[in-house]
């Protein structure tokens, strides 16, 4: 699973920035069926939580109604640069992180 | 002078042969101009050339345009990893060969497919992928529509991104194209249609509540929110002939790379610009 971390090409102390999330998941409903008719067992991105150097930014849960390669964004006040990382469990138990450098002007 | 005056049928004879062989020179001629002619004709007039994402809403323009927005570019970076992955000492990256990045390709894919010299075959983006991977990295071929396939084909694709395509039918690959050229205007499947009654004939017009395009290819691997997953062109052609009801073509085929040829053929020119990677329903 790969996931991104989209931040503006300029943010400042100052004031909040977006912060857009890319995450590659099929999040399956568990109402769809395979071709022999079987329902596909469920399998959304559950939680979700982002930290900025290891301090909890926020935690969110998620469910379905969400499509796949859900694009999340939110807004964001920092007072030091650090790095923001994105950690995400789904059904299934598979967990996944990303990382990326976050400066301040 | 009595012999100059005398009738000598045997120059007559020579001068009647000699006129009836020019004369079926003419007409061979002619009929081969007129069959190369009929080859490269266009149903769509160029000046009418439009691009699929013209066809398409503004929002998923803005999905496509957009970098931060694009969910193709999840699989971009799948392939821009591919490229830098060194996987052992006897099998060097692509980056070792090709450059750091994907600059290096640029314009690369607006050639493809084209006819590989060794085998002989019509291969496409994909298949020199993976003869690339199989004779130089001695690594196993990526399997068509795996998530590595699409990154990797996706991320040389795109370095030509604003380029015309620019597919060019010599003797060389000639048959190829006719027979790609014959399954597009041939009807198939229980609907009965053939590619030109919709991307030809039709588009503009309405199918259930889509617009129809003219069906370039210049977007592809593309993102499709049907699919909710990037696929390949292979893939969207079989779309279109399950969509017919007609016997779908395995990827990678024979008929789907003649196929490409004519399509990408189609698309050359400079009012279609490479999209890759494109968003689409």
């Amino acid at each position: 699973m790969v996931a991104r971390i989209i931040l503006p090409p300029r943010a400042s102390k100052a004031e909040p920035f977006e912060v857009r999330l890319l995450i590659q998941h099929p999040m399956e409903t568990g109402f769809r069926q395979d071709m022999m008719g079987t329902l596909i067992a469920k399998n959304v991105i559950h939680s979700l939580e982002v930290q900025l150097d290891g301090q909890t930014v926020f935690k969110s849960s998620l469910g379905t109604g969400i499509a796949a390669n859900p694009s999340l964004q939110f807004w964001l006040k920092a007072e030091k640069s650090g790095t923001l990382k994105l950690l995400w469990t789904d059904d299934l138990g598979v967990q996944g992180f990303v990382e990326k450098a976050l400066k301040l002007e | 002078m009595c012999f100059a005056i005398k009738f000598n049928y045997r120059a007559y004879l020579l001068i009647f042969r000699r006129a009836i062989c020019l004369w079926a020179v003419c007409f061979c001629w002619i009929c081969s101009a007129l069959g190369v002619e009929a080859d490269f004709q266009r149903v769509v007039p160029e000046q009418a050339l439009r691009s699929g994402s013209t066809f398409i809403s503004q929002d998923l323009r803005n999905l496509q345009e957009r970098d931060d927005l694009n969910p193709a570019t999840l699989w971009l970076a799948q392939g821009e990893a591919l490229w830098r992955r060194e996987l052992s000492a006897s099998s060097p990256s692509c980056a070792a060969c090709h450059g750091a990045d994907n600059q290096g390709m640029r314009g690369v894919s607006t050639h493809y497919p084209q006819m590989n010299q060794n085998s002989g075959k019509l291969i496409n983006l994909e298949g020199r992928i993976n003869l690339c991977r199989t004779r130089h990295q001695h690594q196993d071929a990526l399997p068509l529509e795996s998530d590595e396939m699409l990154g990797i084909s996706a991320y040389v694709a795109s370095a030509s991104k604003g380029m015309p395509m620019h597919v060019v039918v010599d003797e060389h690959n000639l048959e190829h194209f006719r027979k790609g050229r014959a399954i597009y205007y041939t009807r198939m499947g229980q609907v009965n249609l053939a590619c030109t009654h919709c991307h030809e004939q039709n588009w503009g017009r309405k199918l259930q509540g889509e617009t129809i395009s003219q069906g370039h290819v210049n977007d592809y691997p593309a993102y499709r929110l049907e699919w909710q997953r990037m696929g390949s062109l292979h893939r969207r052609f079989r779309a279109c002939l399950s969509g017919v009801r007609a016997y779908m073509f395995a990827l990678g085929s024979e008929e789907l790379l003649d196929l490409e040829l004519f399509t990408s053929w189609r698309s050359s020119n400079e009012r279609i610009l490479i999209e890759t990677p494109g968003v689409r329903r």
